[in-house]
């Protein structure tokens, strides 16, 4: 058992380094590990947790939380939320308290305005991919175009929006069969 | 609304959003609601200070959100803050995740739960399209740093090159023309 946690752990501790701009690019790394390399799981045992991941609420990475649950229980489960996020946590502490220590510095200011065009070209980026990979076709870009607007235009609660674009969407499908 | 801050949550008050957000955030979008909750709702932090985090959060290795959430943390109560964002973010949802793998077979079976989740992820993009609009629009002026959003843009979105390069090519130029910009003023 012993053996087997710290195999999870080592196996989601540098996949966690490997987190660039999103947990997203690191799934297909985990199923290779997860299903090829140390047989854990099958592959159909892999999509359901995937699946699930994403009906989920909160990080999608918690993906990994689950795997580990499956794999070893609740020790396993802890070990590889320990695996995933732990690693770069400490990254973030320590930027951030460089941040607070150095109020206004010339580097923090040219780190700021030089990193935030290429982090609003990659969150564009992987809007536009969301889009054109979203299951139910037009419907559901069309759901998230209005979305984008009410979201801009109005102090909606998210949440709201939320359960109307699932209504929506549902009502479509079932009733007038779009 | 004033964009100053005007008043500093308690720790547990800090805790009970971020779990809130963790917990009811259907179809990702993260970033965007904790946009939408800190700074066009409670004004806790201004939007400045939000997408200057939102840049440090994307380029650092790590889960986007819970860098965002150790982020806003810290700047609200340092080190407490800190923790109780990266609590808050992950435990609550982590013992949700697990809860729902418990019931998978169950919920599964239904196709009506896959109609009902594909309609919320379609909602949820709003989320994040609206924070890269927000994002695009208060990039700092000039030619300059609009070709290097469209380059991201491009490269990341339509070419599908690997993440990591297009972020350390255009991330050090960007960096780089914008101190030797600060170094002349």
């Amino acid at each position: 058992m012993g053996k087997l946690l710290l195999s999870l752990l080592l196996v989601f501790a540098p996949l966690s380094i490997a987190t660039i701009g999103g947990g997203q690019t690191v799934v297909a790394d985990i199923q290779r590990q997860v299903v090829d390399v140390h047989h854990w799981m099958t592959r159909d045992e892999f999509l359901n947790a995937f699946a699930i991941s994403r009906m989920a609420p909160g990080p999608g990475s918690l993906l990994v939380t689950l795997i580990g649950w499956q794999v070893a229980g609740i020790a396993g489960a802890i070990v590889s939320t320990i695996g995933i996020f732990g690693p770069t946590t400490f990254l973030i502490y320590g930027v951030a308290h460089l941040w607070s220590r150095n109020p206004g510095a010339r580097w923090q200011r040219a780190l700021e305005s030089g990193l935030r065009p290429v982090a609003a070209g990659m969150i564009l980026a992987a809007v536009y991919v969301l889009l054109r990979s979203l299951e139910g076709g037009w419907l559901a870009q069309a759901i998230a175009f209005a979305s984008t607007g009410v979201l801009m235009a109005t102090r909606i609660n998210p949440l709201l929006l939320l359960a109307a674009g699932s209504g929506i969407f549902l009502a479509a499908r079932m009733i007038f069969a779009i | 609304m004033s964009s100053a801050p005007t008043e500093r949550p308690t720790a547990l008050r800090l805790f009970l959003v971020f779990s809130r957000i963790g917990l009811t955030s259907f179809g990702g979008g993260l970033s965007g609601w904790l946009l939408r909750e800190f700074v066009q709702d409670r004004a806790w932090l201004s939007e400045e200070e939000f997408l200057n985090g939102l840049a440090i959060s994307q380029a650092l290795p790590g889960v986007n959100v819970k860098n965002m959430a150790i982020w806003i943390g810290y700047r609200l109560r340092g080190r407490g803050g800190a923790i109780v964002g990266f609590c808050g973010i992950i435990l609550p949802p982590a013992i949700v995740i697990i809860l729902i793998g418990m019931m998978f077979s169950a919920l599964i079976r239904f196709p009506i739960t896959h109609l009902a989740l594909d309609g919320a992820a379609a909602a949820a993009i709003g989320l994040s399209l609206s924070m890269g609009i927000t994002a695009a629009r208060r990039v700092p002026r000039g030619l300059f740093p609009i070709i290097v959003l469209a380059a991201t843009f491009l490269t990341v979105g339509i070419f599908r090159w690997p993440l990591v390069w297009v972020l350390i090519v255009a991330g050090s130029i960007s960096v780089g023309v914008e101190y030797a910009k600060l170094a002349r003023a």
